[in-house]
């Protein structure tokens, strides 16, 4: 046990030293580095800028105004935009198990999902966390706060990081069983934060109850944001799905913990 | 013959990795869905943007997530190993090759393209069609023209990525151009929006850019929104943008050799 929590105590002090190195490293191509942050920033900016069109020729979406939809497509981002720099490079899994360097992970003293999530640690991926913090700002404006709602928002906040941080691990763990199919894992991350950058009434209900239970990006940004605009959900869920997220954010870091874990026990290197 | 000998190289060193198209072709149909919905909340509140209706707009999602890797709108494709093999200086094999630099990549590029159509293309398209009931070319003579408009695009896609490849001669890392690249690829293209419902200036501005040619100018043939006149003008538009940009890629390979030291040489 003491062992345990001794592993757990040094993983972000290890963490910080492989991201460190990593930066330099990135530093070195002063030229693409900073492009690259510029690309990021304006990579999300661009899809506001195509939410901002539609709204331009539509006024609102689906009873949404701009700013409405911003404070949805802020908080994604956030969620997102964490994960994704925290830990996005889990998705090179398979490149790991197809040269054999997971092999090499595995023997140092260091756990290996952190080495796993430390590699390659992006810092350009900040540009991406900016946007989303300021279109959440320009949005967060026009809300009526309280004291709750400012509670529901941070948790908000916290719990969307952690929803995507799951949906990274779990979905890139499916690389241990067929290496080159990284992709696929996109279409949960990415496409989640797509799909969470519009007002779910959108979608039909079906998509919306998948959402909810079988992959709960819902809870995210969708319901928590509902309270905070003084919204009814248009689908009749419980208003205390506002709070909820934190535990649905608890339970799908514990799926994505022990599908990792089956995931490393299965893994028997390429051999080669 | 040498030419078709190094694309189906292209085609089949893509066609390795079943798994992985697959799992794109999952990833393109979720996308597909995602943006079918957002079009179609737009289009009930503006039944006739842009000159499409629904149907017109749903059919425009798919045909985007069915050119999307065909034109490797996001970098990629045989440009990228151009750009290491700049980087780490195999490209000097490269250059005493008795073939040229852009022939050669270009076949190759091809060949992927061909088999990205073939399975990232076609397979989100049936499934548009049988959930979105996304309409079909309405004559021959459109299908014809929308398959050498998507060629067209291609070569286009290819000339850019190319040029983008190239700034490693002197960058020795293309990864930021790329990046920025891609985006002005994403937005400038229509797949973000189409581009025919951005507001003025912006329209006309966006349609006269060789990016139109990635997936604006293919869609509106196929939707049948360009005939007679108006489709030679885009098929046009695409080939002078071609001529254009194929022709700086020869004069920047030209000013590579004879300028840069290869790294390592």
């Amino acid at each position: 046990m003491g062992e345990a929590l001794g592993v757990v105590r040094d993983a972000p002090r290890q963490y910080a030293r492989i991201a460190r190195l990593w930066v330099r490293s990135s530093l070195s191509y002063r030229a693409s580095f900073a492009m690259l942050t510029l690309a990021s920033l304006l990579l999300t900016f661009l899809d506001f800028v195509g939410l901002g069109l539609m709204l331009h020729l539509i006024g609102d979406l689906d009873g949404f105004a701009l700013w409405e939809i911003a404070l949805l497509y802020g908080a994604s981002g956030i969620g997102i935009g964490v994960a994704d720099l925290l830990i996005g490079s889990v998705e090179q899994i398979g490149q790991h198990i197809r040269s054999g360097t997971l092999d090499a992970m595995m023997v140092r003293p260091v756990p290996l999902i952190v080495q796993v999530c430390a590699d390659r640690f992006a810092l350009r991926r900040l540009g991406r966390i900016s946007q989303a913090v300021a279109v959440f700002a320009w949005a967060a404006w026009s809300v009526d706060w309280t004291p709750s709602k400012v509670v529901v928002a941070l948790l908000m906040v916290i719990s969307a990081s952690a929803i995507f941080f799951a949906l990274f691990v779990t979905f890139s763990c499916i690389q241990f069983w067929t290496q080159d199919a990284s992709e696929f894992a996109n279409a949960f991350t990415y496409g989640g934060n797509t799909m969470t950058q519009y007002p779910l009434s959108i979608f039909p209900s079906e998509v919306l109850k998948s959402l909810t239970f079988v992959i709960p990006v819902a809870f995210a940004n969708w319901y928590p944001c509902l309270y905070l605009l003084d919204r009814e959900d248009p689908f009749g869920m419980p208003g205390w799905f506002a709070v909820a997220p934190p535990f649905v954010a608890a339970l799908m870091c514990v799926i994505a913990g022990l599908t990792w874990r089956t995931g490393v026990r299965r893994y028997t290197s390429t051999g080669s | 013959m040498l030419y078709v000998a190094i694309a189906t190289r292209g085609f089949r060193r893509y066609s390795t990795y079943r798994a992985a198209t697959l799992a794109g072709i999952f990833t393109n149909c979720v996308f597909g869905v995602i943006y079918s919905y957002a079009y179609l909340a737009l289009w009930a509140q503006r039944p006739d943007a842009g000159g499409y209706d629904a149907t017109d707009a749903v059919t425009y999602v798919w045909i985007g997530q069915a050119l999307l890797m065909t034109v490797a709108l996001w970098g990629g494709g045989t440009t990228d190993d151009l750009a290491e093999r700049i980087r780490t200086g195999d490209v000097a094999i490269d250059l005493y090759r008795p073939v040229g630099l852009v022939p050669w990549y270009l076949a190759a590029d091809l060949g992927r393209a061909a088999y990205h159509f073939l399975t990232r293309g076609l397979a989100p398209t049936v499934v548009g069609f049988l959930v979105f009931d996304i309409v079909l070319p309405g004559s021959a003579v459109a299908t014809l023209a929308f398959l050498v408009s998507m060629v067209l695009a291609v070569v286009t896609s290819f000339a850019i990525r190319f040029l983008v490849a190239s700034t490693a001669f002197w960058l020795m890392d293309q990864s930021g151009v790329k990046m920025l690249s891609g985006l002005a690829a994403l937005f400038l293209s229509g797949m973000v929006l189409p581009l025919v419902i951005f507001p003025e200036p912006l329209r006309s501005i966006a349609l006269a850019l060789p990016w139109a040619s990635y997936l604006q100018t293919p869609a509106d043939i196929w939707l049948g929104k360009r005939v007679g006149a108006d489709l030679l003008a885009g098929l046009g538009l695409q080939v002078t943008w071609i001529v254009v940009l194929v022709g700086l890629c020869q004069v920047v390979v030209a000013a590579a050799t004879r300028k840069v030291v290869v790294q390592g040489g």
